[in-house]
């Protein structure tokens, strides 16, 4: 018995004879168009943000357990590092923000013409970098 | 004997309809895409939040932290950000896992790896957010 997955690659073609399913060609083959790089960048950005809530439990457990540990926590996020980090995981937060509304828009079934498609992305990549620069002046004005 | 083999053919007597019943290859359907599209639903208010909350509470100090946290409303919002996060984490992370590793045994040894520290982490989070705004 093969593996299922092989089994399912057979099917009928309009002649009603046995084929194998055809498969798409691997990823390498096409011109990068923004669409694809956006989603590559999406998933990128999931496994960032999941090394990020590292920062997030960092501050709340130093938070609950001294003083002084989260007054060496809150130090080193004002460090030139902290400050890196954070704000590299700002821009990811953003985006994948950004581009999971997208998604999730696309999931109604909406924009899929290849000129919404496209317009989408571009609207993603703006609105990350004005969202991103908004909170970068509106913290450090604050802070 | 290798060209029979090799052509296309039928040996398993399940047909789609079957295995959407079934509900694939993994027996747990939809379950898992809707439990992420629901997550990511909360996230986008509950992240828009956060994020207006660490832009407050920049440069604070532990018991800034602490006053902040003892608003029952903001403690319940936090909460439920640390589980939509983390649910939605494992959820993802299992996903880009099962698509790029392929040999089982690993596969599975890191999705669980993942599912187990992600428990973890929401836990110490929800924990240290409860003694913040509850105790100190």
């Amino acid at each position: 018995m093969r593996d299922v997955r092989d089994a399912l690659m057979v099917a009928r073609d309009s002649d009603g004879k046995l084929v194998r399913r055809p498969l798409s060609p691997h990823v390498q083959v096409y011109r990068w168009p923004l669409s694809m790089a956006l989603s590559i960048t999406h998933r990128i950005t999931g496994v960032g943000l999941g090394i990020g809530t590292l920062l997030m439990t960092g501050w709340l457990l130093t938070a609950a357990t001294s003083e002084a540990g989260f007054e060496r926590f809150q130090y080193f996020l004002g460090s030139a590092v902290g400050l890196f980090l954070l704000f590299c995981w700002t821009l990811a937060l953003v985006f994948h923000l950004m581009t999971g509304l997208r998604h999730l828009w696309m999931d109604t079934g909406h924009g899929f013409d290849e000129k919404d498609y496209h317009n989408s992305g571009i609207a993603v990549l703006a609105a990350t970098a004005a969202l991103t620069v908004l909170i970068w002046v509106a913290g450090l004005m604050i802070w | 004997m290798a060209d029979i083999r090799n052509a296309p053919h039928v040996d398993m007597l399940r047909s789609p309809l079957g295995r959407a019943r079934g509900l694939g290859s993994a027996r747990s359907g939809s379950t898992h895409w809707w439990a992420q599209r629901l997550t990511a639903i909360a996230l986008v208010p509950l992240t828009l939040w956060f994020i207006w909350s660490m832009l407050r509470l920049a440069g604070a100090s532990q018991s800034d932290v602490a006053d902040w946290l003892s608003s029952p409303v903001r403690l319940a919002l936090m909460l439920a950000l640390i589980a939509a996060t983390f649910h939605h984490l494992q959820l993802g992370m299992q996903v880009v896992i099962e698509d790029y590793v392929p040999q089982e045994g690993v596969k599975i040894a890191a999705v669980l790896a993942v599912k187990g520290l992600c428990v973890l982490l929401a836990l110490i989070c929800a924990i240290s957010a409860l003694a913040l705004g509850l105790i100190i």
